[in-house]
């Protein structure tokens, strides 16, 4: 078992909009990107952020930038009673936990 | 003309730029100046409330350069989304500064202003005729949230901003805009490919976001051909990479692939990225792909409340261990007290434990020390003001199960403890709108200024 995190350049999470929450993993080289890429599905993510699998609106290979694109549903429209985080800035933490 | 060239001094208007970078772009020789002030990420309070996410005194710092070098060569300076939010009370208050800045300088000139608020009653009648739809996981709109949003407003596309450069605009104040429509409506306008332009402009808005090591305050500067474009960080610090630039596409948006806009979106399956020396990168193939129909992109937002808030720490281990349950009774308590102001929402932030995730905490373990938020939002301030004093005493001196700090629960940072924030707000709208024409929401006052 092996870590995204011991292989990736960039691990960060960011607003999409006030809905949406994306979290972008980027690799060094397209060899760990190929590594890698099939093996992040939707329902590790679900499991690592304890969310409905339908939660996870999209995943997205982008090769010109070696980089996997996550998007989920936001807990809460950016800013809506509750809000922890209004940028979603510091959303990506989980992922450091995940494998490969 | 051959290359248009096009200088985007910082990230957001008011995040400045250092002039020794404004003035490598500058010796460029730009076609335009352009500039994005606006942005959703700061939360719904901005738009909301009318208010700037930054700053009168740092606007007008970076709008006193940027003023002075397009009347000296006599290009364009176009802001988008002016005053962050880009709704009336936003775009006056840019627009006072432009003015400002331009009695400094004893300049006057034709500027153009281009408001983009919605009309409540339009947007019911338009709710009726169907051409209203939500925009990814949002509720189908409803007429009382139209009435109940204190701003509302639609994304401009280029063409709004491009009938203000026909009609001679030296200086373009737009309201909210599609953030690439500045940088792309003069070379639309001088008959370039639209796709590039888009592409170009989604790049130059985050200024040197896109650069490597990358920064919201410094200058980037993109030359525009027939078939390409390339992007040049002005700052020697910097370079633009074929990584930091494609990595710029992923942010902030859900699909790198496809990039909607007003009127369509921009696709990505074919474009290339191309490394040149000296720092600059080379971009060709994007597509524009139309939509069959024009839609733009409504914002809206509404009040939620009033807020008060209160920061207190905790420190003793025994209360550490049963904060979640200490925090519950004392809302109980509260709610006991107050069976009459039902209308308020309490929530205990808990930093050290899952402050900044919430519920999508993995690892709600608690730390050795813990930061409380008590966090208030009611209908009336004063409402605010009492729930937050009194779930603050009432969690001060709480008698939990094998206490042994019997003088109090809380290390207050403060006094006053207790913080009245005001009116929040939340986004309470965020769909599509179908129109026939892409002008016709956004009304054009083109003036000379008087000095």
């Amino acid at each position: 078992m092996r870590y995204v995190k011991d292989v990736a350049l960039v691990i960060r999470s960011k607003n999409a909009g006030p809905f949406e929450l994306t979290f972008d993993l980027m690799f060094p080289n397209a060899e760990i990107y190929e590594e890698v890429k099939s093996r992040i599905t939707k329902s590790k993510i679900a499991k690592l952020y304890k969310i409905d699998e339908s939660k996870v609106l999209s995943i997205v290979h982008f090769a010109p930038a070696n980089a996997i694109k996550i998007t989920i549903e936001r807990p809460r429209a950016s800013g809506d009673l509750g809000e922890t985080d209004v940028y979603g800035a510091q959303q990506h933490a989980p992922l450091y936990e995940l494998t490969y | 003309m051959e290359v248009l060239r096009i200088l985007s001094p910082t990230a957001i208007l008011g995040y400045g730029f250092p002039v020794s970078s404004f003035k490598a772009g500058l010796d460029r020789e730009p076609h335009v100046i352009a500039v994005d002030a606006g942005s959703t990420d700061p939360g719904p309070f901005y738009l909301g409330s009318g208010q700037s996410f930054t700053q009168r005194s740092a606007v007008m710092r970076d709008l006193e350069y940027m003023v002075a070098a397009v009347l000296e060569r006599n290009i364009p300076l176009i802001i988008g989304s002016a005053g962050g939010s880009g709704a009336k009370p936003h775009v006056d208050w840019n627009v006072s500064i432009v003015e400002n800045v331009l009695r400094k300088l004893k300049l006057t000139a034709k500027i153009a202003v281009i408001y983009s608020d919605i009309d409540q009653k339009f947007l019911i009648e338009q709710l009726k005729l169907g051409r209203v739809r939500p925009l990814g996981p949002v509720k189908e709109l409803a007429e009382e949230e139209i009435l109940k949003s204190t701003n509302l407003v639609a994304q401009m596309g280029q063409e709004p901003i491009i009938e203000a450069l026909r009609q001679g605009a030296q200086i373009i104040i737009a309201g909210r805009a599609y953030d690439p429509s500045v940088f792309a409506a003069l070379p639309v306008l001088k008959g370039f490919d639209l796709a590039l332009s888009l592409h170009l402009g989604k790049i130059l808005e985050c200024a040197a976001i896109a650069a490597d090591p990358g920064s919201g305050s410094d200058c980037v500067f993109g030359y525009l051909a027939k078939d390409h474009f390339v992007l040049e960080a002005l700052n020697p610090e910097r370079q633009c990479t074929r990584l930091s630039v494609a990595a710029h596409t992923l942010y902030e948006k859900s699909d790198p692939y496809s990039l909607p806009g007003p009127g369509g979106s921009l696709n990505l399956r074919k474009t290339v990225f191309q490394e040149l020396p000296g720092g600059k990168v080379k971009v060709s193939g994007t597509a524009f792909i139309p939509t069959e129909k024009y839609f733009v992109k409504l914002e809206g937002a509404a009040l939620s409340g009033y807020s008060t808030i209160c920061v207190a720490g905790v420190r003793d281990p025994v209360m550490i261990e049963q904060v979640d349950s200490i925090i519950l009774e004392v809302k109980k308590r509260v709610a006991d007290n107050f069976k009459d102001m039902a209308d308020y929402h309490l929530h205990v932030r808990c930093y050290g434990k899952n402050g900044v995730m919430g519920a999508l905490e993995p690892f709600p373990n608690p730390a050795h020390e813990l930061c409380l938020i008590i966090d208030v939002v009611a209908s009336t301030q004063d409402v605010a003001d009492t729930i937050c004093s009194f779930t603050r005493s009432t969690l001060l001196h709480y008698g939990y199960p094998n206490r042994k700090s019997t003088a109090g629960n809380l290390a207050f940072p403060y006094s006053p403890s207790d913080i009245s924030v005001g009116a929040v707000y939340r986004f309470n709208i965020y769909h599509l709108l179908e129109v026939d024409n892409p002008t016709s929401l956004f009304p054009l006052y083109i003036r000379r200024t008087t000095l």
